[in-house]
């Protein structure tokens, strides 16, 4: 580990001289305007060709193969995600662990591993996106999207386990690269290997994307929107140099606080969402009216009910990643004998993720009142751009912060430190899911591993500089990228998962599936 | 079946003590002495991404460490008192387990050292004896 300690003094030179280049404005305003211009003029043709509309529709296809895909495992499972739940929970708590497996990873420490890579400011910059260009009634779309993608989310991660790779050290990882190859192969169908290959690609670029850009540029504005104006690249660059410090430094105590810590600030995050509702009480019902009036009929959004749709669909599935692939990385290494458990657990993920952390930030938005709607016809009014208009005219996690301090201000501090933790924990998770997406293609070795994790810093710099735009469309298209691939493999599987799950419920209905006690 | 001592042994001289005196009695009684060495453990703590990889390596490599630096010198070193010794390394909360343990070998006694440390970190920690005087199924002999 201490060879590779040695760039860190190379890494803060070059931030200390970005930083005593700061107080020449204009120069820096520069800087970040030519990485916002290269930025968007080097991914535009990637981010078109992903949300190019389905022929005579404005319907991105991208988000119909999402939709039609949760469906599809939905129906293909008989709803498993609603017939198994209080059996998840009790997975969860390990009433089916083995005892003499103590000390394995537990159906627990997976999906909180997962679900920690998995909440970050999708939940509260995202939300806040889709509320903003598709109204209140983007909401109704993304936890239905949510509550599908549950069945998304565990057909993929059943498979992750059961075709993951055991190293002959002992190390166990998995993912959508290692099903594709292996499951493909056994069923004997063709195409697993390059489809793998194009899923690495774009696991890469997701975590590039989704996984980094947004998350960083999120953090910076909502550093800027509460400490005033500063240059991204400052943000950029310390943040890099953290992130720099855990994965090629190798200081894991980071990343090990980091993961304590952020299950407990989702769950302040979802206390504090709940007083602003208690203090709010009596526009709940409003609220609620104006997600199912919002649903069906759009209320003046841009694109009317099909813009609040395509809007919460895109959101959700950029939360809680069901049918991307990702999370399937993480839980891969749970120790069970039995693939399906593991199913089942992370089918909780986009439940916690969308339908009840995504579902607060966007009543806290609707509540408070942030969008403005006309008076006379109550249809919100659209400003340039297609977005709705706000009181402050505020986008992404600066309209949830004016949602959050609006009703308590001090609410603001809280959120910045949530989201600095979550945006950080997101990036570590997805470094780590585009590591292991580049050493299939690269296989393992130090220097290729440095190579990407440099690449990996270097965007953590770009995200903070850009402004949300073009960050937000590219992260979009790498992260849908990955469905793409990932879905036509599920696709392909999900008859070895249902044999699984069949297996497995009937023993577990005889008898001879029981607790431990 | 001859009448089982557990002994909960982490390594420690008071542990040693512990063992001493179990071996004694059990001479006495004509018993067993079953060593337990219980590796603090809740899978319900939060791990990072490499930890997850790695946690069954890790599993293995602790496992192996404590038998070859705790286990496997407790036994040698009380060979000699002729009196059947065996082991047993669990993962989980260490009084827990060691009840647990004790249930299942159906032990006539439990036999534990004590840390002796202040009430300040009990106070934060607990203790093991602590909770094994509330719980313990079978009585419960703690060797100063």
């Amino acid at each position: 580990m201490k060879h590779s300690l040695a760039p860190v003094p190379a890494l803060a030179a070059l931030g200390a001289a970005i930083i005593a280049a700061a107080p020449a404005l204009a120069q820096t305003a520069t800087l970040d305007e030519r990485i916002n211009t290269a930025f968007a003029g080097a991914t535009g043709w990637f981010v078109s060709l992903i949300f190019a509309p389905i022929p005579g529709t404005g319907f991105p296809w991208i988000v119909a193969w999402l939709v039609v895909g949760a469906t599809v495992f939905s129906i293909y499972f008989g709803f498993v995600q609603f017939r198994v739940i209080g059996h998840s929970i009790a997975l969860v708590k390990g009433d089916y662990s083995d005892p003499d497996d103590a000390g394995e990873v537990s159906h627990f420490q997976a999906l909180a591993t997962a679900l920690s890579g998995t909440v970050g400011l999708g939940n509260i910059a995202g939300v806040a996106v889709a509320v903003g260009i598709g109204g209140p009634g983007a909401t109704f779309w993304m936890i239905l999207a949510g509550l599908l993608g549950m069945a998304s989310k565990f057909t993929e991660c059943t498979l992750a386990v059961k075709y993951r790779n055991e190293y002959p050290d002992g190390r166990v990882s998995g993912g959508p690269m290692y099903y594709m190859t292996k499951g493909f192969a056994l069923r004997g169908a063709w195409g697993g290997k390059p489809l793998a290959v194009l899923f690495a690609i774009f696991a890469i670029l997701g975590s590039f994307g989704g996984g980094n850009m947004f998350q960083s540029n999120q953090a910076h504005a909502q550093l800027v929107n509460v400490f005033g104006e500063f240059p991204g690249v400052i943000t950029g660059v310390v943040f890099a140099a953290i992130v720099f410090a855990v994965i090629v430094g190798g200081i894991r105590s980071i990343a090990r606080v980091t993961e304590k810590v952020v299950p407990l600030m989702g769950v302040i995050y979802v206390g504090t969402a709940l007083v602003i509702l208690a203090i709010n009480f009596d526009q709940i019902g409003w609220a609620i009216g104006q997600i199912f009036a919002g649903a069906f009929t759009g209320l003046g959004v841009a694109g009317g009910m099909a813009g609040a749709l395509i809007q919460g669909f895109k959101r959700a599935a950029f939360s809680n990643e069901a049918g991307v692939g990702s999370a399937a990385i993480a839980h891969s290494a749970v120790r069970t004998k039995e693939p399906v458990t593991e199913g089942f657990v992370a089918l909780l993920e986009p439940f916690i993720d969308t339908v009840v952390i995504c579902t607060m930030t966007a009543l806290v938005i609707i509540i408070t009142g942030q969008l403005v709607s006309d008076p006379e016809t109550g249809l919100y009014i659209v400003g340039e751009g297609g977005s709705i208009e706000t009181l402050a005219g505020n986008t992404g996690v600066a309209l949830t912060s004016a949602a959050f301090s609006q009703s308590v201000p001090i609410f603001r501090y809280i959120l910045v430190v949530a989201v600095i933790l979550f945006a950080f924990s997101t990036m570590i998770s997805w470094s780590y899911y585009g590591l292991k997406a580049w050493t299939f293609l690269f296989g393992e070795g130090k220097t290729t591993e440095l190579v990407y994790k440099l690449i990996f810093c270097f965007f953590v710099i770009v995200g903070a500089a850009a402004s949300l735009g073009p960050v937000i469309d590219f992260s979009d298209a790498a992260i849908f990228a990955m469905a793409v691939c990932n879905i036509a493999a599920l696709y392909v599987l999900m008859p070895i998962v249902k044999a699984e799950m069949e297996s497995y419920l009937s023993r577990l209905k005889s008898g001879e599936i029981r607790k431990f006690t | 079946m001859s009448s089982t001592i557990v002994v909960a042994h982490d390594g420690s001289d008071s542990s040693e003590r512990a063992m001493a005196f179990a071996v004694d009695r059990a001479g006495v009684i004509g018993g067993a002495v079953l060593v337990a060495h219980v590796l603090e453990w809740s899978p319900y703590a939060f791990l990072t991404k490499e930890e997850l990889e790695e946690r069954h390596v890790r599993r293995r490599e602790e496992l192996e460490r404590a038998e070859a630096a705790l286990l496997r010198p407790v036994l040698e070193r009380h060979a000699a008192s002729g009196v059947p010794i065996t082991t047993e390394m669990r993962y989980g909360h260490v009084a827990e387990t060691l009840i647990r343990i004790a249930t299942q070998a159906q032990a006539v006694q439990v036999v534990i050292g004590r840390r002796g440390q202040g009430g300040f970190a009990n106070r934060f920690f607990g203790s093991v004896a602590g909770s094994l005087v509330q719980a313990c199924p079978v009585p419960l002999t703690i060797v100063p």
